[in-house]
This record gives structure tokens, C-alpha cells and sequence, in this order.
């Protein structure tokens, strides 16, 4: 299963009869739906549609005592149910404007009441300096005023759920345009093919002098220097290995350890 | 969680291109499904577009991890690749060093790789290339960067450092707390 999608919702403060009732410890008292009405000689609702004691269905209403013989009653009594119903739509509304007041906490320092801590009367001061024809650009600040935080431009992103194949096609645009200008590693991959032929003719020469020359001092030289050489034929030590038996065993053995590294670090 | 922006995009593609170069964009445009990057907490997570739909359901700040992270954005927002990264990194990489047996217990410890332990390198790999690290078996084991080009490679001493260490497996078990 899977977590819930949204989360829980926050509590409600309490209307206002729902404070009352709770000051006076007045507990709700279950009520039955139906009431028997002597009128119609049936049971009928005590609230909605065809109720038992509807006021502004009566046929007959007498006038009382003191008032005047011309004015309509039936007209008095709907206007009192119209008034009965605008104001319970009110206190309706006033409570849920209260429930949504008090989640949002940033208008906290709008309404003066006597008690406003220091925060909100500086947000209520920044949100009056902003209130001017000019959005508050001439306005002017105290000395030593500061601006109000957060007060920039907010950053706005793209949705979480945008088109995907939108920010695919955008993304293999910016990676052709990156791919596009690279030359510079074509700078280096030259010098690095250059170095390799250097070598190479380097390894090639040496090893036309070290077959002409047979001295000590001959092989040496060339032993030291051959240890860097990158590419020459593929089966050095074997070709050395025929050399070194012409060799004295000193300069055998140290041509030996310089010529492994050389092979190793060729792969 | 969001998109990543054009300037955060391109810093992390151009961080991933040095390992894999034009083969990142078989990492953005797949045959087998719609992935996508995300940003969150600072972190990049490469993730399915069906993973991510799920994700969306749950808040921000109970949400830890989807998908793969691919690395995090730092304070100055540079782009810094982590080991998870790895898993697709290695099937691309342009540039592979091999490093011997004996040399792999020290890189899975955290240490540069010297020429000593350096068993194969492919050819015209520049100095400072991103490269991805394997064993002798063909297992990857990292990503560095190559501290010398391979013809330097071959003229160095062998106490030298060839690959600078990046990230390695043995990330997993040393940086756990910071692994998500």
C-alpha cells in the first residue's frame, strides 16, 4: 500500500458557539428526527422539506394586538426567515474566515490590536511601505532601517511533472552544443602522437647503435636511455635476451632491471 | 525535489562528459523508458519517470532518497560525483585503467594509485582525464582522474601517482552515513 498522498490536515480553532458551549460545559443533546405534528395528524421532520412547525406556511395568521391592520404578516414573517438565514450564513463565514486566518501566520501583524510583538509590527511597517501607488520604490528608509528579508525575486522552477519530452530534447540540445567546441583536446592528442613517433625513431636509432657499437660503455648508454622508450618491437626482452648473453654479467643484470619497467609501463 | 536548471544542467553534464563523454547522451535519451534528473536537498537523482511519480506522494522532507544519486551539488555550487554514480558510468567510459591485485586493496582504502600498481591504461588517455577504474577482472572498482598521460605513464618511477583517487567501492562501507 502505498503512504498517503497529502498530509494530515491541520485542526480547526473552534467556532464560536463551540467555545461557548465549552465555557458553559453545554453538552450536545441528541435530538430525534421526527416530531408529531397535531396539524397534519402525522410525523413530520423537525428540520427541512414539509417540517412540523413551518411558520411562513400558515394560511391563516391573526394580526396581534398592536400592530397595524394594513401590514402584511405573511410578508413579516418570510422577511424574518430571510434575515434568520443571512445571519447564520454570516457567523458561517466569520468562522471559517477565523479557521483560515489563523493558518496563515504572515498576516499576523495586519489587524492593530494593542498587543503586536516586535516582528509584526516591522512586517506590518514593510508591508505599508510597499502599499503606495510606486510599490514603495520612493519611499524613503530611516538611517539605520533595514530591508525587509526575502524581499527579492522569487526563483521560480519548472514543475516536477513537466513534459519529458520537452527537458529530454533540451538536455541533447545543451549536450550538442558542449560537444560541438572541443578542440582543444585535439591540441593535446597531436603532441601526444608527435611524442610517440619521437620516441619511436629515437628507440629505432639507438638500437642501430648498440648493434654497431660492442663496448661497456656503448651498451650503457643506450640500456639507461631505452628504459623510457615507448614503442619499439613488440618482444624486447626477448631480443635482449639474445643480446645479453655477449654481455658481462654486471651490465647484463642492470640492463635486466631497467628494461622490465620499460616493458610494463608500454600496455 | 525539482528539475534541475539550465546552469545546474550543464555544470553536471559537463562533469559527467569527462568520464563518459558523448555517451551521456544514452544516459538521457534511453530506449527503455523515460529517466529523468532530479534535484533534491542538493543532491542529483537519476530516477525512472515512474519511480518518480511515485515519489511525488511523499513530502519533502520525509523523502531521503529515489532513484540513483548521481552527486551533489556543493556551497558554490560545484558538481561533485559519487561512487553510486558508478554503476553508470562504467558501462560508458571512455578512458580505463586497470590496476593490478595487489594495488587494489590500497585504492579501496582511498589511496592514489601509483605507477607500481598500474596493470593497464587505454591508449591516448591525456593527463587530467577523467577515468574509471577497473581490477584485473573487469570489475569496476572507482573513478579518478589520470595523473599522467599514458606516454607519461611509461617514463615515470613507480613510486609515482598515475590515477588520482575520486570515489571508490569501499565508499560504500567507509562514507555510509553520507551515501544516500
Amino acid at each position: 500500500r502505498l503512504p498517503r498522498e497529502k498530509p494530515l490536515p491541520r485542526p480547526r480553532p473552534l467556532t464560536r458557539w463551540q467555545q461557548f458551549a465549552r465555557l458553559k460545559g453545554i453538552r450536545p443533546r441528541k435530538k430525534t428526527n421526527l416530531v408529531w405534528d397535531d396539524a397534519s395528524g402525522q410525523w413530520r421532520r423537525r428540520w427541512g422539506y414539509q417540517r412540523a412547525r413551518d411558520d411562513t406556511k400558515e394560511w391563516l395568521i391573526e394580526v396581534p394586538g398592536g400592530a397595524d391592520p394594513l401590514e402584511d404578516q405573511f410578508a413579516k414573517r418570510m422577511e424574518a426567515k430571510k434575515e434568520r438565514v443571512a445571519k447564520n450564513e454570516l457567523n458561517r463565514l466569520r468562522n471559517l474566515a477565523r479557521a483560515h486566518k489563523q493558518q496563515l501566520p504572515s498576516a499576523a501583524g495586519l489587524r492593530p490590536t494593542g498587543h503586536q510583538s516586535k516582528e509584526e509590527l516591522g512586517r506590518a511597517m514593510h508591508v505599508a511601505k510597499v502599499s503606495t501607488a510606486s510599490l514603495g520604490r520612493f519611499q524613503e528608509r530611516l538611517p539605520k532601517e533595514k530591508a525587509p528579508r526575502g524581499a527579492g525575486k522569487k526563483r521560480k522552477f519548472q514543475p516536477l511533472f513537466g513534459d519529458f519530452a520537452a527537458e529530454k530534447k533540451s538536455q541533447l540540445e545543451l549536450l550538442r552544443v558542449m560537444n560541438s567546441k572541443k578542440p582543444q583536446l585535439d591540441v593535446t592528442r597531436a603532441t601526444n602522437k608527435q611524442m610517440r613517433e619521437e620516441d619511436q625513431e629515437e628507440a629505432a636509432k639507438r638500437r642501430k647503435m648498440s648493434q654497431k657499437s660492442k663496448r661497456k660503455g656503448g651498451r650503457q648508454g643506450p640500456g639507461g636511455k631505452r628504459k623510457g622508450g615507448g614503442s619499439g618491437p613488440p618482444k624486447r626482452k626477448g631480443g635482449l635476451g639474445g643480446k645479453m648473453h655477449s654481455r658481462q654479467p654486471g651490465a647484463g643484470g642492470k640492463r635486466k632491471g631497467g628494461q622490465q619497467q620499460g616493458g610494463k609501463g608500454r600496455k | 525535489m525539482r528539475p534541475l536548471t539550465e546552469e545546474e544542467t550543464r555544470v553536471m553534464f559537463e562533469k559527467i562528459a569527462k568520464y563518459i563523454g558523448e555517451n551521456l547522451q544514452l544516459l538521457v535519451d534511453r530506449p527503455d523508458g523515460t529517466y529523468c534528473f532530479r534535484l533534491h536537498n542538493d543532491r542529483v537523482y537519476y530516477v525512472s519517470e515512474k519511480i518518480l511519480k511515485l515519489a511525488a506522494n511523499i513530502s519533502g522532507d520525509k523523502l531521503v532518497s529515489l532513484g540513483t544519486c548521481f552527486g551533489k551539488f556543493t556551497k558554490t555550487h560545484k558538481f561533485r560525483l559519487h561512487i553510486t554514480a558508478l554503476d553508470f558510468l562504467a558501462p560508458y567510459a571512455k578512458y580505463k585503467v586497470w590496476i593490478k591485485p595487489g594495488a587494489e586493496q590500497s585504492f579501496l582504502y582511498g589511496n592514489h594509485v601509483l605507477k607500481s600498481g598500474l596493470g593497464r591504461i587505454t591508449e591516448n588517455t591525456s593527463q587530467y582525464q577523467g577515468v574509471v577504474v577497473y581490477s584485473m577482472a573487469d570489475v569496476p572498482l572507482g573513478f579518478g582522474v589520470a595523473a599522467k598521460s599514458t606516454q607519461d605513464c611509461r617514463k615515470v618511477d613507480p613510486m609515482a601517482i598515475v590515477v588520482f583517487h575520486q570515489a571508490d567501492i569501499g565508499e560504500y562501507v567507509r562514507h555510509e552515513e553520507t551515501l544516500t
